[in-house]
């Protein structure tokens, strides 16, 4: 199905200087990399965490560990979606215990791929606190979780998508707010 | 993708993608039996029932495992101590299992076909544990797990299967298996363990172990059991282990670095040679973990997702 897109509301550039901003964000709340790790919710959160670990590389000189975390078998809607999920590997080759973890996602919507995330994370160790990072806040929460650190807020419709779109995955970076046909309700 | 049945019956059903997709769900599930807390919520409230009406141990507790780290519910019934002793039929006992919710039956069961009336009966996922001389779906995906995770895929590899092939259900599974997904499949054995026309299902037939085993990459061995002795296939254990146990001799004949599999429980000395058994090349005890993972997988693809 092709979706009208209906505005461009960040290119490459307002991308890069999001990033830039959450990554000093993250470094003066935890006072430097002490203890920080970064971990990046497949698909789209992992191009983005590791965009995240270079720039504070950059900043600080310091490469934070990074992992990649699968929530496919922590999903509450597995016997609602039409498509059976691909699972994939989580790969966090360090232990996340007593660490100050930074999850990474591109759109943060209900809110559910974030508790999905929370209860895997919680069952890998136990961190010394949990944040969250996400280049695009859209609203319409159905769970009680709020980001630390946000590039965009961008107040929607449910009839809208929003599509983070990355070099890695898409060839091209932008973000877009696509017009999904009338009557139609957008689920995560 | 997702798989075209409601049941695992056996892998002369399933396409070579089917068996891709399998295979490549297990990969995630192994690196949660890594974890310390090896536990996902992906099956809660689901309830995975075992149905043995044959002893076993490693495939019946692998199954159990499988769910319970899915976080299914679990009941075992053992044929010996269940209504199955008073008389009750397979037909009325799948019945009372859907009565009671079930979600997914694992059976194993001494009649070819069993499972496959089973999966007619109820309309629960159906998972083949064994049935007769018929097929053995999950140890061969394990077996095949394996090789891909050791050797890195199947096309153009040579695997010899040395054993008893007329009674396998392991072989059979692994033959359907292995040459869709494009390996070269040796069966070598005693001519009274052979089935009919074998080369029918595309392998190279051969009697003699030395010339089969050459420059073969996977060697795949097969438990005698010692009760068919009885039946006179062959003239005693010490003839057979002379001129068939995979030996440290025997297994130089094959590539440097080939693989040895076993689907257990082994008789040393008999078919293979404990030098071998617990040796280098040999995967016996990581074919035990990859099970767990592959039967996690085949949990989840069936019973994990929209109905």
């Amino acid at each position: 199905m092709e979706l009208a897109v209906k505005a461009r509301i960040m290119d490459a550039d307002k991308l890069r200087r999001a990033l830039t901003r959450i990554a000093h964000e993250i470094l003066e709340r935890n006072r430097g990399t002490g203890n920080l790790v970064l971990i990046g919710i497949r698909r789209r959160g992992v191009p983005l965490a590791e965009r995240l670990q270079k720039l504070i590389e950059e900043i600080e000189g310091v490469k934070v560990p990074l992992g990649i975390l699968d929530i496919t078998l922590y999903r509450d809607d597995l016997t609602t979606l039409s498509v059976q999920p691909v699972i994939h590997r989580t790969e966090i080759p360090f232990n996340i215990s007593g660490k100050k973890v930074v999850l990474v996602d591109d759109v943060l919507f209900t809110g559910r791929t974030v508790r999905a995330a929370l209860d895997a994370l919680i069952d890998l160790g136990r961190p010394q606190n949990i944040q969250l990072a996400v280049i695009i806040d859209r609203g319409h929460r159905e769970l009680p979780i709020r980001a630390d650190y946000v590039g965009k807020n961008v107040p929607t419709s449910r009839k809208e998508e929003i599509a983070v779109q990355l070099e890695e995955i898409d060839g091209v970076d932008q973000v877009l707010i696509r017009e999904l046909p009338q009557e139609a309700d957008v689920s995560p | 993708m997702r798989l075209q049945h409601k049941d695992l019956l056996g892998l002369k059903d399933l396409t070579a993608e089917e068996m891709e997709l399998i295979l490549e769900t297990a990969a995630p599930m192994k690196e949660i039996l890594g974890r310390d807390i090896k536990k996902v919520p992906t099956l809660r409230g689901k309830l995975v029932v075992t149905l043995f009406y044959e002893p076993s141990t490693r495939t019946r507790t692998s199954f159990e495992l499988a769910a319970k780290y899915m976080g299914a519910d679990t009941v075992s019934i053992a044929t010996a101590t269940s209504s199955i002793q008073k008389g009750e039929s397979l037909r009325d006992t799948a019945r009372t299992l859907a009565a009671m919710g079930t979600d997914a039956v694992i059976i194993r069961h001494s009649a070819a076909g069993s499972p496959a009336l089973l999966a007619r009966t109820i309309e629960a996922s159906v998972l083949n544990g064994g049935d007769g001389m018929h097929e053995h779906p999950t140890q061969a995906l394990l077996d095949m797990f394996t090789i891909k995770e050791k050797l890195g895929g199947f096309k153009g590899l040579k695997v010899a299967i040395l054993g008893d092939i007329l009674h396998s259900r392991v072989a059979r599974s692994n033959i359907w298996g292995l040459t869709k997904m494009g390996a070269e499949v040796r069966v070598v054995g005693p001519a009274t363990l052979m089935p009919p026309e074998v080369e029918k299902l595309g392998v190279k037939v051969y009697y003699n172990a030395e010339e089969a085993l050459k420059d073969v990459d996977v060697i795949n061995v097969l438990r005698i059991q010692k009760e068919r002795q009885k039946k006179g296939l062959f003239p005693s254990l010490r003839e057979y282990a002379r001129l068939y146990e995979l030996t440290p001799q025997r297994l130089k004949l094959a590539r440097p670095g080939a693989l040895v599999l076993h689907p257990g429980p082994m008789n040393r000395g008999v078919e293979i040679a404990p030098a071998v058994a617990d040796g280098l090349q040999a995967a016996i005890n990581e074919q035990v973990t990859n099970g767990v993972a592959v039967r996690m997988a085949l949990l989840y693809l069936l019973i994990g997702g929209a109905n």
